[in-house]
């Protein structure tokens, strides 16, 4: 049995790590190269992320087990990432959009997890945060320009709203490993930052001239928990692909 | 008569290395040398962003995965900042990347070879970002302002890009077998390609004479090709990997001879023969053009906020 505080961690890791793939995947392939530079320097910055809390869940495992063990030697279903960033680069609105949703989330994630009664969540918060400021301010101004820009950006941007938007419940979703952190003061209300999120995500697609979906309850094996959409096998393979076909090599 | 005299001038300024600036008189030729070799220069850096970008998503460690996308970041940083000293000769970076996608201008041929394992990540920023180093910091003295200050930071990075590139074949070369297979093969790909990095010989290089005359160029290629041999070949031999060239050998002047470098092969892949010619400028034309809409919407939705600030 794995522990509350190591699933949590992971599923912060998790997340981090699997939307920094995506954008690495991007690299090369922005619309212009001052975008192409600023999108890479979000994923270096959720990398970092990752990384700390995988040293953390290393640490809490113990046994002499390393972060890349955990980043690169899991089964599928022990990935607790959330649906949303496995969700494949479709094209720059979707990318956009993805990295919104997720920068609301963390910003406020992030800002309650400062006063974490654990000290190495509360660290790793305090100095995401900062770098999550940046990435938000970032993604919104692109949302504003994409939504209110022309119509065929608005259209696009419009289509991949609603098409995110159910991967969105997932996140403030509360089940009883979080429960029981919230109750020892490690992890927040869930409630709390969802609040927020909705009352951001709306202002800023108001601004944006988006129309926010009716919320539609989807049948979903949530990420989190280790269910996964169909993408997140193909993530799988190419990030593993040296680790699996070497096992016993280290890089 | 009066271009005979600013002609004077200008190569009393060069003959004296006080550097040329955007504004001051240059012959329309050393303009022209510039724009083309600049250009060149910075889309060599934007291309080069894909053999390595092929192996981000499945970089083997968390600290190699951030070191390789920091590593293709920096090439994109150079490739801005390239673009914008040509755009002090006076043609816009959209010009630039059309030239670049009808054909009319290049960009490094060696990274129109594949990179089809790990290792190559290793040899690319080993050799391909050591040759570089070694035609960059002789740039650095170039006699265009503008140049040779790009070329003062970009020579920073690439130091670091050669030395993690090494960091990658020597920790390979301490690895399994599989691993050090792996580097070794690597290695044969890229060494003459790297060596080809610094063109023809000088004598059949069409347009050294000038560029050497107003010290665009301050070495000729051989001379830098040579450098680059002779601290490169050590390298190799320290870790273990074995130079593909029966022929090599050290003399007594501390230098090493070598066998000639392929030129049919040279002149075919930059005749557009190469394995990867036409996939990287795809690419490239396929990244900007779906981008199209994206710098279309920043613009449309610049002119609205202009519009109401004026109408408020
Ligand atoms: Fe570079
Ligand atoms: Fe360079
Ligand atoms: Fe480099």
């Amino acid at each position: 049995m794995e522990s509350n505080l190591y699933k949590f961690c992971l599923r912060l890791a998790d997340t981090s790590f699997i939307l920094s793939y995506r954008l690495g995947e991007y690299v090369s392939h922005a619309p212009f190269l001052e975008e192409d530079l600023s999108i890479t320097n979000v994923g270096l910055d959720l990398i970092g992320q990752a990384e700390s809390l995988f040293k953390y869940a290393a640490e809490i495992k113990g046994g002499g087990i390393t972060d890349d063990d955990i980043a690169y030697k899991r089964e599928e279903s022990e990935y607790l990432n959330f649906h949303l960033v496995e969700y494949p680069n479709e094209d720059f609105a979707f990318i956009t959009v993805r990295q919104f949703f997720m920068d609301v989330y963390n910003y406020y994630l992030f800002t309650a997890l400062k006063n974490s009664s654990d000290p190495t969540i509360a660290a790793v918060a305090a100095k995401s945060i900062k770098e999550v400021t940046y990435h938000l301010k970032r993604s919104r101004k692109w949302m504003l320009r994409l939504g209110d820009g022309t119509e065929v950006s608005h259209n696009k941007t419009q289509y991949a709203v609603n098409e995110l938007w159910k991967y969105t419940d997932e996140l403030f979703d509360m089940d009883d490993v979080h429960q029981s952190l919230v109750e020892e003061g490690v992890a927040i209300d869930l409630k709390e930052v969802q609040e927020k999120w909705i009352k951001y995500v709306d202002d800023t697609l108001t601004e944006a001239t988006v129309t926010k979906p009716e919320h539609v309850k989807h049948s979903l094996v949530y990420g989190k928990n280790g269910g996964h959409t169909d993408f997140m096998g193909y993530v799988l393979t190419d990030l593993q692909y040296l680790t699996n076909r070497y096992p016993d090599a280290t890089w | 008569m009066e271009n005979a005299k600013n002609l004077e001038e200008f190569q009393a300024k060069i003959d004296a290395e006080i550097k040329i600036e955007p504004k001051d008189w240059m012959p329309e030729e050393y303009r022209q040398h510039l724009i083309r070799q600049m250009s060149q220069h910075a889309h060599s850096e934007v291309i080069g962003m894909q053999p390595e970008g092929n192996w981000i998503t499945r970089s083997p460690s968390l600290r190699a995965r951030k070191i390789l996308m920091a590593k293709v970041q920096d090439e994109g940083g150079h490739g801005l900042y390239l673009y914008c000293a040509t755009e002090t000769l006076g043609v816009s970076r959209e010009q630039l990347i059309k030239w670049l996608h009808e054909g009319k201008a290049k960009y490094a041929s060696v990274f129109n070879y594949p990179s089809p394992t790990w290792a190559d990540m290793g040899a690319i920023g080993w050799l391909v970002d050591g040759a570089a180093i070694v035609n960059q910091v002789s740039l650095q003295r170039t006699s265009y302002g503008p140049y040779s200050r790009a070329m003062v930071r970009i020579c920073k990075e690439e130091s670091f890009h050669q030395r993690q590139g090494y960091e990658v074949m020597a920790s390979l070369m301490e690895g399994t077998s599989e691993q050090k297979k792996m580097a070794q093969e690597a290695f044969e790909r890229w060494w003459w390609p790297s060596l080809m990095m610094f063109g023809p010989h000088d004598g059949d290089s069409p347009r050294s004479s000038n560029a050497m005359k107003w010290k665009i160029k301050r070495e000729t290629n051989d001379d830098l090709r040579q450098q680059f041999i002779d601290k490169t070949i050590p390298q190799a031999e320290l870790i273990g990997l074995k130079i593909p060239d029966a022929n090599y050998k050290l003399l007594e002047n501390g230098s090493y001879e070598t066998s000639d470098i392929d030129w049919e092969e040279f002149w075919n892949v930059i005749k557009g023969n190469g394995p990867c010619n036409t996939q990287r400028i795809k690419h490239h034309a396929a990244a900007h053009d779906n981008g199209q809409w994206v710098r279309e919407a920043a613009i449309a939705y610049n002119e609205k906020k202009e519009q109401k600030l004026k109408s408020a």
